[in-house]
């Protein structure tokens, strides 16, 4: 028995290093420890056996069974990793080709201006208050101080849906609801779409944007209007940006401004961005007129305030170097995602 | 307004060079649009005299010249300009000289142009004389006789023969180009220049002389009698100058209207001009002759009256337009442009002058009708002091007088009825500095105000301000600001953030803009913009039915043309014409949306304004897209958005849309209402075929407004599942019309407590289950939230919805 046990282990352990697959060692598993198995048989065999040679032979019987287990337990483990290389080796891909593409939308670049400009006001405290695009000639030029003949009010300049009310040519007409509105002291934000009877050109649309601000509290200075659109200008352009006021004429202002900013192109050196100044004109801005407060029954004695509207399609041209205002309103799609 | 920089410091000590004077002037408010040099870039340009033309033996055209150059000298010169005379003073380029061009009938060359001497037609021409182009003049301020030929110099030049053109004419100079903003028509003129860079540089005006050393006994009101019969004429003032010689002005006096962009005719017409330029008032002369009974009578037209206007033009008239008329007719339009008949001649010897002031609208309505602006009438509608017009007509007679091309008569003939003073205000030194943000004290105020020539009183923190009364636009102490702040520098106020804490607040809708966009541009769609405009032939296009609200447009009254007739009362035409554009120009695949205003017009009162609300496209076309694709935005954005239980209804009557693949967009309230969100569809062949769309394409559009209501964010954690749930798949065969919305409405009504999700996953039809029908498969899931469900309780609600299947849609379990 002892023998044959022998034989059982050294065969086994033949077999087993030559098997070259899983299934080949589960074979050999049934096929020595299995229900049937050889060396389940030997096992059950001893039955009949005096006590003292089962004892003796039950030892040996159950190290046999023992050496093979393990000896498939191990060969299992090598073929299991043998295998596992092999399809690793086998699946192989070439990790240069291109990936599945994923399409994520990309807001228009109007509204990119629109909210990077809001987001720099938000940080600094300003509400965004809205007015309607159809607004009342008091609402546009009446209230805003705007004499009785000046220009901007003919109809070959603004577009009229009655004799008193108009498309608003500037985002200022939303000055006087708020005034009206909003519970003094505030800062706000005033974006939205403007309309003026310009035929278009590549700097010209009928259609535009415009990003109106607007401070009114018990110490507002002109001093604060510097301030606020110098910090504005920085976050905009870039640290590095210089800011020059320069006085002018606007009738809801006064005293008015216009606000240059050192070229963010070529840094104030002059180049072809800034036609060769150094400063490109931004915006106008002003500290509001008195007149303009009294028709938003706004105290002109206690309360002073100041007012500045920005172009957004001419930030967006000059950020992006779009030469032609036209194309922001054609809406190709090969245009608008460039503005990833 | 052009400023001759040489000419400016006639009347203001500044020595600043041209770019110093320029930057601080922007800085003090006068606002530069170009500053350019004149008499820059010629060499070797001397002046001759022709001694001798003769004919050109081999061309009719040119003449060969023999040019006295001083010194012995004389070149031989063929030209082909037919001015040309014996004894004219001409500038010539002689042979190695550069002119800055353009040469005659040439475009201009960067850098000028070279001059050698050549043949020409075989005979040897030594050099170029010049035109007032070819030295970088403009052909349109050449003096009237060397227009558009060879500059005739005026004056004798003896002494300067073989000197250098541009010294010798002192023609250096730069004409700088200010922009003049509405509120500031005192600086349409020199010295209002001149007292702007005065009060800059902090120096004192010179101003010009205006008095005659002698005028002849005679008075102008013996010469002429003026009425004025209207209260658009705020002043008339007229001299009268007698024996006038009419001929070219001295070169001083060219070279300033020159320089001012303006073209020397002679010398009456331009000392009228340089006097216009000098002081900002517009002049007129008439000649006497042509004045029926001597007479000035200044009244408004009569309706249907007409008149031929200095330009050969007969203009009809309006009763609101003011008139200058003698005893019997009009002979100018007041301020616009004097007429045909009363025109200065060669021959004419005594002339009045006319300086008057007009109502600014007056002259502004007038020259609007009729079509006609001159530099008069852009002068006068934006207000001119009426004090200027004696100090103006004076300065006519003085420089009159100093040309000797006239005769002066004593005193002027002023008709002022109601003399105008500049209000004097009262400014708060305080309320300047708070506005400002700065500390300034009253003195340096003091000495800013009196340095633009203002008269300051008052003490302690009162300043009480006169200007000088040109200065027609300070009228409040708000103004007075304004004046401290730009001479005291914008660039000296310190800059400081408001002392102002406020939180930023956002609207719902403002919020929910910006949420909508990322998430539709997370679905991978671009956001567009399109015009606010529309019109009935887009509405056609669109398929837009006639009698339909959207056609309750607000229409414009001055409207651009046909583009922007009227406002869009729905984005879907926009989104259409973007994705023809797109397909057009050959873009393989369009996802798209905008989120814009529409307005309707108020159907209550149109006198009032119009409803604006704001709706959402959504557009796509391109491989791979359906309805369904689009359907799963629009269902994946609602549900983002907090909106619950949408409904689709078919809708097969809206002409945007294929009748068989249209939806209209609903929500039901609790309440039980139905509240419309929207439509949404593929795009009918015709609409696409309009709009150049050669492809399928969806279209969606919602109205924002109400999604805003509708939407609810608040997110309300539950646990997900402990115990597993059953699923039970069930197919059924219905009649084709029976939709799926339908089933599952039934299945959802059917279900007891256990059923947890329903979902699609096949629709077949075929031969198996017949004409007609449809195979509908629905996975069902059911679940308990407490304990583990038994196949039985699954079971029993199953055949609880397979039987309301039955009975309510006529459905036919199939067992597979």
């Amino acid at each position: 028995m002892q023998e044959r046990l022998n034989e059982m282990l050294e065969e086994a352990k033949g077999l087993i290093e030559g098997a070259g697959s899983i299934s080949e060692i589960e074979e050999l598993r049934v096929k020595y420890l299995g229900k049937k198995g050889q060396v389940t048989e030997v096992l059950k065999s001893m039955g009949k056996l005096p006590p003292e040679e089962k004892k003796e032979l039950g030892k040996s019987a159950n190290m046999v069974k023992g050496q093979i287990d393990s000896l498939i337990t191990e060969k299992t483990a090598e073929l299991r990793e043998k295998e596992k290389n092999a399809r690793l080796a086998a699946e192989k891909i070439d990790v240069t080709e291109p990936g599945k593409e994923v399409k994520f939308g990309v807001k228009h670049p109007i509204t990119q201006i629109i909210d990077e400009v809001v987001g720099i006001f938000k940080s600094m405290g300003y509400s965004v208050y809205e007015g309607p695009d159809v607004d009342t000639v008091f609402n546009t030029f009446d209230g805003l101080n705007s004499p009785p003949t000046h220009p901007s009010r003919d109809m070959t300049d603004t577009f009229y849906v009655t004799k008193d009310i108009v498309l608003r040519p500037h985002t200022s007409s939303a000055e006087i609801r708020a005034e009206l509105e909003l519970p003094t002291p505030y800062k706000i934000v005033i974006p939205g779409r403007t309309y003026r009877c310009d035929t278009p050109d590549a700097t010209h649309s009928h259609t535009f944007h415009q990003i109106e601000m607007m401070v009114i509290g018990e110490n507002i200075t002109m001093a604060d209007l510097k301030g606020s659109l110098d910090h504005m200008a920085k976050k905009l352009f870039g640290p590095e940006t210089r800011t020059k006021f320069r006085p002018h004429h606007f009738p809801f202002t006064e005293p008015s401004a216009e606000m240059d900013v050192s070229c963010f192109k070529c840094g104030g050196k002059g180049c072809n961005v800034c036609k060769g100044s150094g400063w490109i004109e931004i915006l106008g801005c002003g500290m509001t007129h008195p007149h303009v407060h009294r028709a938003g029954g706004i105290d002109t004695e206690k309360y002073t305030g100041f007012a500045v509207g920005m172009g957004v399609e001419r930030i967006a041209m000059l950020k992006y170097g779009i030469d032609d205002i036209r194309l922001l309103y054609e809406n190709d799609m090969r245009f608008i995602e460039q503005f990833k | 307004m052009i400023v001759s920089y040489k000419w400016l410091k006639d009347y203001v000590n500044i020595d600043a060079p041209v770019k110093e004077f320029c930057d601080r002037m922007i800085m003090s408010g006068s606002n530069l649009e170009t500053c350019k040099a004149i008499g820059e870039g010629i060499e070797n340009v001397k002046i001759g005299r022709i001694e001798k033309i003769e004919k050109h033996p081999d061309a009719d055209k040119l003449v060969v010249c023999r040019v006295d150059m001083g010194g012995g000298e004389s070149l031989q010169i063929v030209t082909s300009a037919p001015n040309v005379f014996e004894g004219a003073f001409v500038p010539v380029a002689v042979d190695g000289a550069v002119v800055p061009g353009p040469l005659h009938g040439q475009p201009k060359v960067e850098g000028g142009v070279k001059i050698s001497k050549g043949e020409m037609r075989g005979v040897l021409s030594e050099g170029m004389m010049c035109g007032p182009q070819e030295l970088g003049l403009s052909d349109k301020v050449a003096p009237i006789n060397s227009k558009d030929g060879i500059w005739l110099l005026e004056g004798d030049w003896s002494e300067h023969l073989g000197e250098d053109v541009d010294k010798a004419l002192d023609l250096h100079d730069y004409a700088v180009d200010f922009e003049i903003t509405p509120n500031r028509p005192d600086c349409l003129s020199m010295l209002g220049m001149a007292r702007e860079a005065a009060a800059t540089f902090g120096t004192k005006m010179i101003y010009p002389d205006t008095e005659c050393e002698k005028v002849i006994s005679e008075k102008a009101s013996d010469y002429i009698k003026v009425d004025v019969n209207s209260d658009l004429c705020k002043r008339y003032t007229a001299r009268v100058i007698k024996n006038v010689k009419i001929e070219q002005s001295p070169w001083w006096l060219q070279k300033r209207l020159m320089a001012a962009g303006m073209r020397p005719i002679n010398n009456i017409v331009d000392i009228t001009n340089f006097v216009m330029l000098e002081y900002g008032q517009p002049l007129h002369a008439f000649d006497i002759r042509s004045l029926a009974g001597a007479h000035i009578i200044v009244d408004t037209a009569k309706d249907g009256d007409r008149f031929t206007t200095l330009d050969g033009t007969e203009r009809e008239l309006t009763s609101d337009m003011l008139m200058i008329n003698d005893a019997e007719k009009p002979v100018a339009v007041a301020g616009v442009m004097g007429g045909l008949n009363s025109e200065i001649e060669n021959d004419t010897t005594t002339v009045v002058i006319e300086s008057a002031t007009f109502v600014a609208d007056s002259v502004r309505k007038t020259s609007k009708k009729l079509g006609l602006r001159t530099e008069a009438s852009g002068r006068y509608e934006k207000g001119i002091d009426p004090n200027l017009c004696e100090k103006a007509a004076d300065r006519v007679c003085k420089l009159v007088e100093m040309l000797g091309c006239g005769e002066v008569l004593t005193g002027s003939v002023d008709v002022y009825k109601n003399p105008e003073t500049a209000p004097t205000v009262t400014a708060r030194v305080s309320r300047i500095n708070r506005v400002l943000g700065i500390d300034l004290g009253r003195g340096d105020m003091v000495k800013i105000l009196e340095g633009l020539e203002m008269k300051v009183e008052g003490t302690g923190d009162e300043l009480i301000v006169t200007p000088p009364s040109v200065r027609q636009d300070l009228l409040e102490e708000v103004d007075y600001v304004e004046e401290i702040a730009r001479m005291y520098g914008y660039d000296n106020l310190p800059m400081t953030l408001p002392d102002l804490q406020t939180k930023a607040e956002f609207s719902k809708s403002w919020l929910l803009r910006d949420f909508v966009r990322e998430t539709l541009c997370a679905m991978g769609a671009n956001e567009i913009q399109t015009f606010s405009f529309m019109n009935n032939k887009t509405l056609d296009a669109a398929g837009i039915a006639k009698d339909s609200w959207e056609r309750a447009m607000v229409e414009l009254i001055n409207p651009m043309g046909e583009d922007t007739a009227s406002m869009r009362t729905i984005l879907t035409p926009g989104m259409l014409e973007v994705l023809g554009r797109n397909y057009s120009r050959n873009v393989e695949a369009v996802r798209a949306y905008e989120i814009g205003t529409v307005f309707m017009k108020n159907m209550i009162d149109e006198n009032q304004l119009p409803h604006e609300s704001l709706d959402l496209t959504i557009g796509l076309y391109g491989e791979g897209e359906d309805f369904f694709t689009l359907k799963g935005m629009v269902e994946a954005l609602l549900d983002r958005i907090g909106i619950e239980g949408v409904i689709y209804t078919p809708e097969s009557e809206y002409g945007v849309y294929h009748p068989g693949r249209c939806a209209r967009i609903s929500v039901k309230t609790e309440a039980g209402e139905e509240i419309e969100l929207g439509i949404m569809g593929e795009v009918h062949p015709d609409v696409a075929e309009n709009f150049a769309i050669g492809t399928r394409a969806y279209c969606a559009e919602l109205f924002f407004n109400v999604l805003v209501e509708l939407s609810g964010r608040e997110i309300q954690y539950h646990q997900p599942p402990k115990y597993p749930s059953i699923t039970r798949d069930i197919a059924l065969v219905v009649d084709e019309d029976v939709t799926v919305g339908q089933m599952e409405d039934v299945i959802h009504e059917a279900a007891d407590e256990l059923l947890r999700d329903v979902k699609l996953f096949d629709i077949y039809r075929g031969a198996q289950v017949g004409e007609g029908k449809k195979s509908v498969a629905f996975s069902l899931t059911y679940r308990h939230d407490d304990r583990t469900l038994t196949d039985e309780e699954a079971d029993r609600e199953h055949a609880l919805i397979a039987d309301a299947l039955r009975d309510k849609v006529g459905a036919k379990i199939r067992d597979n």
